[in-house]
């Protein structure tokens, strides 16, 4: 159990830093410069949840270990993040629907953990719900704005939904680790959170005048550590100093 | 394309209960819902903020410079307006 | 009235300490001089964003890169509340940022160095926000009320900045030969173009005088310079690093430290468009911009279809 719980705090944590990372990334390139500073909010919102989650992983470790060694000093197999949060920017319509289709998820994902068993899993959840609340009315307000926007907004929306959709549905399918917190009471299975959150979805895209693309077989395997190629640059970029410097404190 | 610049607004925050709401600055959306998103990204970053008002600046009606003199003053010379113009023993109190 | 008592009377009133708004009456090069400067600052502020954005995704710890892109994200907050101090003067936002895109609006020559170490992320807090910070906390009283309300904001916000630069620099005063090289080299690359940050010798610089009358300006380039100088050289004995300046000592009598030449063939070389990533960054800003401008107009398009939907609805009921 324990170490099921541990595989699946390295999950959340890893979730939210490589999101993170992507959209900093846009920092200094957005549309606007209130959009600039908007997605630096939700960057930061993420990346501070990143650090509760591995701190608290770190708390769970018996070796003497800090978030800083977890984020940076593991190699691609060990990070069990979804795929689809390790997506590349492209544009600011893929920016969206990544966001809003993790948005979805995450908000039932924390709104459900608020009520786990587990005491630490629903003390971060509940330090991060406000947060992700605001996600998800960002994302949701761009989904519409754009999808019911210009022609040409429209259409870069619509190919952004169809090729993430290949994604969009890997959170609802357990990991071993989840399988036995499932067993044991601490988490919902995810399967049965994808009820709410396609119901919310298919809403969403509803209102943003976008077909709901066709049923595709969900990519999966980041939750095991089987990712994209993508996730080696990103990998790459993160881990630069640390690989570069060992030992070195900053 | 448009490319028609988003209008510019006007963002008044209240710090706390108590206090009025403050004009802070101002900012570009296309429309009310994302001022208000982009006057919390943009205003309230560091706490500043319980509450916020977003104005189109095009819709401020402004009084102009040079009527100040009509406009403020005559108030000028309405000293009995303020409490400081009667002249009242020192001993009184409860006033 | 003629102008020339109008202006006596503007004067008058710059002379008394009063603040000029935006509806008040003002010379017509005072608007202009005010234009250029505050959109010059505004440019500076979100270019500035990409020598150390470039750093955000490589920050070494996650500490460090909350603090980097909080920072980046504030400069971003300081061109908007900028842009809009400017945009009271009568121009739009989209207009400066034309300027700057066809090369008439100039910025800060220092963020055309390139960033190549993460010491630079320690060094820019330290030199460049520290030269910045002198430019700026004069201009929280200057003479264009708009412009003094958002510097009060900036200098408010900017705080952190100088501070996280240190602490940068200090941890790696106290870390391993690698990151004390690393932290010396750094700061021979940033020392001459920080000096260079406060503009030409006060003889050179034809605007100035007319800017100090205006009380847009407090302090000469000269002073300003001096001063960053005399600061630096107390604060680089706490991190142990060598001001790469031979000629730089005390002068008893003065009350001040002498430095030596700046080189400003380079200055002038690099306002002119020849310095190491003129052109990268300029290209940085004009793609963000144009590869914006769907997202822009769709959101308007959404915005004018929104309110021809309520109208529509508010004639059906």
């Amino acid at each position: 159990m324990s170490d099921s719980k541990k595989k699946y705090i390295l999950h959340l944590a890893d979730n939210a830093l490589i999101l993170g990372h992507r959209l900093s990334e846009w920092c200094g390139h957005g549309p606007v410069l209130e959009q600039d500073i908007a997605m630096s909010n939700i960057a930061l919102d993420l990346i501070g949840q990143a650090r509760n989650w591995y701190q608290l992983r770190a708390r769970l470790d018996e070796a003497d270990i800090t978030e800083d060694d977890l984020a940076y000093l593991r190699d691609i197999r060990q990070y069990r993040n979804l795929l689809l949060l390790e997506q590349e920017n492209q544009d600011f319509a893929y920016t969206v629907v990544r966001q809003f289709l993790w948005d979805s998820y995450h908000h039932a994902l924390l709104s459900d953990l608020m009520d786990s068993s587990d005491q630490d899993l629903r003390a971060v959840a509940q330090k991060s719900f406000k947060e992700v609340q605001y996600h998800l009315k960002w994302s949701s307000e761009w989904m519409i704005r754009l999808g019911d926007g210009t022609e040409i907004s429209h259409q870069k929306m619509q190919t952004a939904l169809n090729d993430l959709w290949y994604y969009a549905d890997e959170c609802f399918v357990s990991s071993e680790y989840e399988e036995e917190l499932v067993k044991n009471n601490v988490i919902t299975d995810p399967s049965i959170l994808a009820k709410a959150v396609k119901k919310m979805r298919e809403e969403i895209i509803q209102r943003a005048t976008l077909d709901f693309p066709e049923e595709v077989y969900a990519q999966r395997g980041g939750k095991e550590g089987i990712h994209t190629e993508q996730m080696g640059y990103i990998l790459a970029d993160l881990q630069y100093m640390q690989r570069t410097y060992p030992n070195a404190k900053w | 394309m448009i490319n028609q610049e988003w209008p510019l607004w006007e963002i008044f925050i209240r710090s706390r209960n108590g206090l009025s709401h403050k004009h802070v600055g101002s900012l570009h959306a296309a429309d009310a819902e994302m001022a208000m998103s982009n006057a919390r990204d943009v205003y309230t970053r560091r706490s500043e903020g319980i509450s916020i008002w977003v104005v189109e600046s095009s819709k401020i009606v402004a009084s102009n410079p040079e009527d100040q003199g009509p406009l403020f003053e005559p108030a000028a010379n309405k000293v009995y307006r303020h409490p400081t113009f009667y002249d009242l023993p020192d001993g009184l109190e409860h006033m | 009235m003629k102008t020339e008592s109008l202006e006596q009377r503007f004067q008058d009133r710059i002379d008394r300490e009063e603040r000029i708004e935006p509806k008040d009456w003002m010379p017509e090069k005072y608007r202009k001089t005010l234009i250029r400067q505050i959109s010059q600052h505004a440019h500076s502020e979100i270019v500035g964003m990409l020598p150390e954005g470039n750093w955000i995704t490589r920050a070494p710890s996650l500490r460090r890169k909350a603090a980097l892109l909080a920072k980046v994200q504030d400069e971003a907050g300081h061109g908007l509340y900028l842009y809009a101090a400017a945009e009271t003067l009568g121009i739009s936002r989209d207009e400066m940022i034309e300027q700057l895109h066809d090369g008439t609006a100039k910025y800060s020559n220092i963020f055309n160095y390139p960033t190549l170490t993460w010491a630079d992320m320690g060094t820019i807090g330290w030199l460049v926000d520290g030269a910045a910070i002198m430019n700026q906390v004069p201009l929280c009283r200057c003479s264009y009320g708009p412009y003094a309300r958002a510097m009060v904001r900036v200098c408010k916000e900017e705080s952190f900045h100088q501070r996280q630069g240190f602490e940068i620099l200090l941890t790696l005063s106290r870390g391993n030969r690698e990151q004390r090289e690393m932290l010396q080299e750094s700061v021979n690359r940033w020392w001459w173009p920080s000096m260079m940050m406060f503009g030409p010798n006060d003889a050179d610089s034809p605007h100035s005088q007319q800017s100090m009358a205006w009380k847009i300006k407090r302090f000469s380039n000269d002073e300003l310079r001096q001063k960053f100088v005399d600061v630096c050289v107390e604060q680089a004995k706490i991190l142990n690093v060598t001001i790469p300046d031979r000629d730089l000592k005390w002068n008893e009598e003065r009350g001040h430290y002498d430095f030596g030449k700046i080189d400003w063939d380079e200055f002038w070389r690099v306002v002119k468009g020849d310095g190491p990533c003129n052109r990268q960054r300029l290209k940085a800003r004009i793609d963000a911009h144009e590869n914006g401008a769907w997202v822009r107009d769709a959101a308007m398009a959404f915005a004018k279809k929104q309110s021809e939907r309520k109208q529509a609805q508010k004639i059906a009921s």
